[in-house]
């Protein structure tokens, strides 16, 4: 019922965003069922991850699908979310971090020399696992924070339009429409945690990385986050890295399960597959193993 | 709890067990606090008893047989305008290099550059008197003649240029270096301090590095830069000796910075005219401190009030 609605309000953000990043958005394909949005798909090729020398995760190579939510599980320490912040270039800001093979996101290396990391990180957004709300802006300027950037001029009737939309996309507009000019401190975790989502989404990314955004969260907030990110790959493609076994099974339409031998080897993405055949019927014993609860 | 009730120290205040050693130091801490009330009062009620005959004495047996306020007013002036300079010179300066410390530099470059910084605190204050007088100053004299050809139509640069660099300009800029030590480490520890989730977010939504120093680091800086400020404001105020040395004074008000004919600051006058008073003199003098000490104490509590709602707005 909202597609075609969603879909016209993004072709207008689109047109907003002027020609240079218009450009960039691939022909959309308004035949594709569940999807307003055409994102962008992303394939990495035999990444190998370091902490200066040491080897955090080898040898990835794996294809993330569009308008689809991929869930990574494994065990602490395994990798997946260095893995995770390997997509939008945030590893690297880590000092001696560096990556090696590459990442494509619609065939265009985002490791390529002549890229600039910012322009990675706007098309691949990230909410992260404490809800970190820019403390000393209010609820408004929080969403529109990342539309003031990289010189970016809208007028304010154009952000104003943008942050509703963001806010609406992400079940908050209701509970803060009166109070758009609060503190977003005052917001509940749950609600601070869907700001983050409408902050990240406001400047339209084409895919949105998500590192365990429940974990901070009480099981309602957690199912009204999850019940958004099923909302949201109509628009964007999506990773998720999760501790939580059922909401990788809840939400996620593909699952890779990250491992490590022991501790100080690398991890590595074991196997990957759509969540349903990965928590009934895997191919490794080691996914059996820690989908249903045994360790080694 | 419970392990207190067979405590070899069975006596009780208010309930609970004290400790022996408990006791010694808290009475170790109260005393010290209360010292330091005793001094603050002490001080204050020195400076007003022996200000009092300057205030209440007639106009003629003042010096030059001017009123008390005409004579303190362009200490005033020269005191604040010094401070002034070396506050709008230092602020920027200082946030510049906490930042490249704390954000932009290499770790190893940051490092020494932040333990240099920290050394400018502790060269004497003679010491950069000395160098205003026999290094900037001379240096300073081509750009303030400079300054005064063309850019004369500006009352601070209304000339003529001093030919020593005696100048009030040349004061504020070692005031400026002096305090900027306190201010740049202050905020240096704040910016350090900004939450790496805050940061990393805002790099996530396509943030420059600068852009995210505006966005993120700068406003949760922002209340500690501008206690620090006021730590400095506080020592320019009170700082004697770089401008007794520096400072050609003629004890004029003026906006004019380059020129020879300059105010004094209160500090600067008592170091002067101290050794040679003697009297009613005396008073006036210890006036003029009193009016000091009233203006650093307000500049402090400005900055403790800046701090504490800084405090409250975050809810510590």
């Amino acid at each position: 019922m909202t597609l075609t609605k969603e879909k016209k309000e993004k072709e207008m953000v689109d047109a907003q965003a002027g020609p240079a990043e218009a450009t960039m958005e691939p022909p959309a394909d308004p035949a594709r069922a569940g999807v307003d949005a055409q994102a962008k798909r992303i394939d990495a090729e035999n990444l190998n991850i370091y902490y200066g020398e040491f080897l955090a995760v080898k040898d990835v190579t794996v294809e993330i699908q569009p308008n689809k939510v991929t869930a990574l599980i494994g065990s602490s320490g395994c990798g997946k979310s260095t893995f995770l912040r390997s997509l939008n270039r945030m590893h690297e800001l880590i000092d001696g971090a560096r990556v090696e093979g590459s990442v494509l996101l619609d065939g265009v290396d985002i490791y390529a020399p002549s890229m600039d990391p910012v322009l990675v990180r706007q098309q691949v957004g990230m909410v992260f696992q404490q809800p970190n709300p820019f403390p000393t802006m209010s609820i408004y300027e929080n969403t529109a924070a990342g539309l003031r950037l990289n010189r970016r001029r809208l007028k304010k009737t154009e952000v104003d339009g943008i942050v509703e939309r963001s806010l609406r996309g992400a079940h908050l507009w209701e509970e803060v429409k009166d109070r758009l000019d609060k503190p977003a401190g005052g917001l509940s975790g749950g609600q601070q945690q869907r700001l983050c989502i409408a902050r990240a989404t406001a400047i339209e990314p084409e895919v949105l990385l998500m590192d365990e955004p429940c974990s901070a969260l009480d099981p309602i907030a957690t199912l009204a986050i999850e019940d958004l990110i099923n909302e949201l790959k109509r628009r964007f493609t999506i990773v998720i890295v999760t501790h939580n076994m059922q909401q990788a099974a809840r939400a996620s339409d593909f699952t890779g399960f990250f491992n490590i031998e022991k501790s100080g080897d690398p991890g590595q993405l074991l196997e990957i597959d759509e969540t349903e055949k990965i928590f009934s019927n895997p191919t490794l014993k080691e996914t059996e193993d820690y989908v249903s609860g045994r360790f080694g | 709890m419970n392990a207190g009730t067979v405590s070899t120290e069975p006596k009780q205040t208010s309930g609970k067990v004290r400790r022996p050693g408990d006791r010694a130091f808290s009475g170790l801490a109260t005393a010290a606090g209360i010292t330091i009330l005793v001094v603050l009062a002490g001080v204050a009620a020195f400076l007003i008893s022996e200000a009092w005959p300057a205030i209440t004495a007639p106009v003629s047996d003042l010096p030059d047989g001017k009123a008390l306020t005409h004579y303190i007013w362009p200490l005033v002036f020269g005191t604040v305008l010094s401070s002034a300079i070396a506050i709008v010179i230092a602020v920027p300066m200082a946030i510049a290099v906490a930042l490249f410390t704390s954000h932009l530099a290499p770790k190893g470059l940051a490092a020494s550059v932040s333990y240099l910084v920290d050394l400018l605190a502790a060269i004497p204050s003679i010491i950069y008197g000395i160098w205003g007088i026999a290094v900037l100053g001379p240096a300073s004299v081509p750009v303030t003649d400079w300054l005064a050809d063309h850019f004369g139509f500006i009352p601070l640069f209304a000339g003529p240029a001093s030919t020593t660099g005696r100048t009030m300009l040349v004061a504020g800029l070692v005031l400026a270096l002096m305090i900027l030590p306190i201010i740049c480490a202050v905020a240096r520890e704040v910016f350090q301090q900004t939450p790496k989730g805050l940061q990393e977010s805002a790099l996530a939504l396509g943030a420059t590095r600068w852009e995210m120093i505006r966005m993120v680091v700068l406003p949760f800086g922002r209340s500690a830069v501008a206690a620090g400020s006021m730590l400095g404001l506080g020592r320019a105020l009170g700082e004697t000796m770089a401008v007794t040395i520096i400072l050609s004074v003629s004890g004029a008000v003026t906006f004019n910075l380059i020129s020879s004919e300059n105010p004094s600051t209160i500090a600067a006058n008592i170091a002067l005219q101290f050794p040679e008073s003697s009297g009613l003199d005396v008073n006036v003098l210890i006036a003029t401190g009193l009016v000091l000490f009233a203006i650093t104490l307000a500049v402090n509590m400005t900055a403790r009030a800046i701090i504490s709602r800084r405090e409250a707005a975050s809810g510590r």
